[in-house]
């Protein structure tokens, strides 16, 4: 056990496996502090990671794939805060729709566009940096260097979050909205907006998670490859108290779990086990172990302006 | 004195109700403006035309001879007028600062906190409106709370305050402070419009009064020049008995026993602390109290509907604290909850199907199992017309029924079945001035019949106006029992707060 613990592998797929987490858990913090329960991000995410692919196959550059998915993530996103703001359809119901909606379709497309041999093996992949003076110090080195593009992003990603979320007046405005809508309104802020917004972030996020997925980690699309991480992103999003850091905290906590059961894979300790630890979390995240997480007030309930 | 709000024959239709008819209103510079009327008489329409909420279908509006053309909030407020809310309008989480400057905040992009907190402490001390910038508005009472409302208004440089039913849930010591505030307001030049139902406060505060009645501005009157039976008379439009006519008090056998009953909320804190007390035969208890000190826990518990923690709950000498809600209702205890649309009624059944809600499975309306309607419509028929249910037709859902009547179909089923104990709850709440009197006759047809009545109410004048004994609550402790002919209202207001030796000393 004290080789594994010791082994930077372990640490640097820690951060790895912790990145399709902590992305949608920060696009659901936006969400849900503007008031709307996002759970299409799990939808999102894997429509992203097939266009990324597509895009960065058709267009040769991985880049052109992650602008490609974030585009498409974000017009589901807006699809999403269309039916669930304007016309103030049930969210859960809405988000479970869009999910398995997404399922079916970037299977379909798979298998019209690529065919049966699947995603083609020269699809461009965005690069890892390594970082200078860093990637020299022995141990840290092999876990803070060296990483995906992505993996850097997110961390840029949270703290401008945090100051967005926490220290601007247009974060004060959206933590408004999905606290009092009415009150919102009647100091004469736009709900409708800024729960777009919300949704919008939201759908940026994930899509950037679903992205690094398919063109991050590998270079291929595989079906339902999201494999439930935009829920498990909720659950760390609820354990980190709807905070971009917490969030943040949380999803490399899960992360950690995969990571460790990926490295006991040749142990005796049955790998199955240690895979039901991310999930046996956030069940206990969900029922409060760990300091009870307390909603937006007006989170998942629709609003309808005055006339 | 010239006119700052000019209000021209505004119409506003809903689907099915003429909201505002052809009102005209007029609110002079530096005056106290009362809007009186009852619930449905159109008052908040009104409000949320002049504050820009609604769009008015016809009629005109002027501030300042300018007439205005609201497309939102944000341009009254852009204009001078500003509106505290009956709920308020705060973000309990966000600081008292972040609730005054949301959405008209100081700097670019940063939020300035300090700039922020030095803005608010500059207009507190203009106004004499003390509060601590940096602390949440969910630690503050009711009364700081409403503060900050005000404040609100003023940080956009409010010149009109509307202030919607700002009593409603205040003590009477919090209300005297507000006066104190609305004076020292008027006598810096801001106009205030004060909407009210409550005649005494009326009467107290305001410079003039305008009446509403079913949509229209029945008149206005100087506050000076008229009295409450005028105004009460002008609100309802016939003449109506202000005072309640109670019979002699004659108190029979103990009906109601609590002993030592402590009862837990759901995030277990203790929310009825040790409460005891008694009910007899032919007597009105009155249970007053800020609300949220624990009268939903104790009604609650009273009812089976909450798990006590420890405690007795004798009814006729037998003890009913394990007993399950019908076995309890089945004794004889009737229950009006405080909300009538989530508790009381069932809204998408019919007037009928409510009025059986409680007793369906009796063998007067059913036969193994299976309803029988003949008798549930002859019983609906005989409760609408001994209540006065309207519309008549019994096969209405509730929910289209007007708030008083859907409360004398809970009324009808409680007080119907002849209840030797009734716990009511609020139950003019919301209700205009007829209905109150309505209800009131029949409570106490009900106490002079030889039944106990528990009534809890946020209403001072409601409590002390029915009562035999009135038992005040605060923090969920019952501070004292009063007797109801002697009890002040200064006395239960300083309980009601929690002083028990100042209230000693008022008595001394």
């Amino acid at each position: 056990m004290k080789e594994i613990l010791l082994n930077p592998q372990l640490w640097s797929a820690t951060l790895a496996m912790a990145t399709p987490l902590a992305l949608p858990a920060l696009g659901g913090t936006f969400s849900e502090r503007s008031g709307v329960v996002n759970i299409a991000m799990e939808g999102i995410m894997l429509i992203a990671a097939f266009f990324a692919v597509l895009f960065a196959h058709l267009t040769g550059s991985a880049w052109l794939g992650l602008l490609g998915a974030v585009i498409v993530g974000m017009i589901v996103a807006v699809i999403f805060a269309w039916a669930a703001v304007t016309l103030t359809a049930d969210q859960v119901i809405l988000g479970m729709a869009i999910n398995i909606f997404a399922s079916g379709f970037t299977a379909y497309l798979l298998n019209t566009i690529f065919g049966f041999s699947g995603t083609p093996t020269d699809t461009p992949m965005l690069p890892n940096i390594d970082i200078p003076i860093i990637k020299n110090i022995p141990f840290v080195g092999q876990i803070l260097s060296g990483n995906s593009v992505i993996v850097y992003l997110m961390i840029i990603l949270i703290f401008a979050s945090d100051y967005f979320l926490f220290h601007t007046n247009l974060g004060l405005r959206i933590r408004a909205v999905g606290e009092n809508p009415e009150a919102a309104e009647t100091a004469g802020i736009n709900v409708i907006k800024l729960r777009y917004l919300g949704v919008a972030l939201s759908g940026l996020f994930s899509a950037i998670g679903g992205a690094y997925l398919s063109i991050g980690l590998l270079n291929s699309f595989s079906t339902d490859m999201s494999s439930g991480r935009g829920y498990i992103a909720l659950a760390a999003m609820i354990f980190g108290k709807w905070t971009p850091f917490g969030s943040f905290g949380a999803a490399l906590l899960f992360g950690f779990a995969t990571a460790l059961s990926m490295q006991l894979q040749n142990s005796a300790l049955s790998k199955n086990i240690i895979m039901m630890l991310p999930y046996i979390l956030t069940v206990l995240a969900l029922v409060g172990v760990g300091g009870k997480s307390v909603s937006p007030a007006a989170d998942g309930v629709p609003y309808t302006p005055k006339k | 004195m010239s006119a700052l709000l000019e209000v021209k024959n505004i119409t506003k239709i809903f689907p099915k109700v003429r909201a505002n008819d052809g009102v005209n209103l007029t609110v002079e510079e530096g005056e106290i403006h009362a809007i009186l009327g009852e619930n449905g008489a159109g008052k908040s329409t009104l409000m949320n035309i002049i504050y820009g909420l609604y769009k008015p279908d016809s009629g005109e509006l002027k501030l300042s001879g300018e007439t205005l053309n609201l497309s939102g909030p944000h341009e009254a407020i852009e204009k001078g007028i500003g509106m505290v809310h009956q709920h308020f309008m705060l973000i309990p989480v966000l600081t008292v600062a972040e609730n005054i400057v949301l959405g008209a905040e100081p700097g670019g992009i940063p939020y300035n906190k300090k700039k922020a907190n030095e803005l608010i402490r500059e207009i507190s001390k203009n106004y004499h409106l003390e509060i601590d910038p940096d602390a949440k508005v969910k630690d503050l009472s009711v009364g700081l709370q409403q503060r900050v409302e005000i404040l609100k208004a003023f940080y956009r440089h409010a010149k009109l305050l509307i202030l919607d039913e700002p009593t409603a849930m205040l003590t009477p010591q919090e209300t005297e402070e507000l006066f104190g505030i609305m004076r020292r307001l008027k006598e810096q030049g801001i106009s205030i419009i004060f909407i009210s139902h409550k005649l005494d406060e009326v009467k107290e505060i305001s410079d003039k009064v305008t009446v509403m009645r079913r949509g229209k501005t029945v008149g206005t009157l100087n506050t000076k020049d008229t009295n409450e039976q005028e105004l009460a008379n002008l609100m309802v439009g016939r003449e109506v008995v202000l005072r309640v006519e109670k019979s002699e008090y004659k108190p029979g056998d103990v009906v109601l026993s609590v002993k030592d009953l402590t009862v837990l909320d759901e995030q277990n804190i203790e929310k009825v602390k040790n409460v005891s007390f008694e009910i007899r035969s032919g007597e009105i208890f009155g249970l007053a109290g800020i609300d949220g000190n624990g009268q939903t826990e104790l009604i609650e518990a009273l009812m089976g509907l909450r798990q006590i923690k420890s405690g007795i709950i004798k009814y006729q000498n037998s003890d009913i604290e394990k007993l399950p809600t019908r076995e309890r209702y089945k004794l004889g205890i009737s229950y009006i909850p405080q909300d009538r649309q989530q508790e009381g009624l069932i809204m998408k059944f019919s007037v009928a199907d409510n009025l059986i809600l409680k007793e369906y499975k009796d063998i007067r309306y059913s036969k193994n199992g299976v309803i029988q309607y003949k008798k549930v419509f002859e019983n609906a028929s005989k409760k609408v017309e001994e209540y006065d249910i309207r519309p008549t037709d019994y096969t209405l859902l509730a929910g289209n029924l007007s708030g008083g009547n859907q409360q004398k179909i809970i009324l009808a089923r409680e007080v119907g079945s002849n209840p030797k104990l009734l716990i009511a709850v609020q139950p003019t709440r919301g209700m205009d001035v007829g209905a109150i009197e309505y209800i009131h006759k029949k409570l106490l047809e009900l106490r002079d019949g030889g039944s106990a009545i528990l009534l809890v109410s946020l209403e001072l004048e409601e409590i002390m106006s029915l009562s035999d004994r009135i038992g005040v609550i605060h923090n969920g402790v019952i501070m004292d029992i009063l007797d109801g002919k002697s009890a002040t209202r200064e006395k239960i207001g300083l309980l009601m707060a929690g002083s028990q030796i100042d209230a000693k000393e008022v008595e001394v």
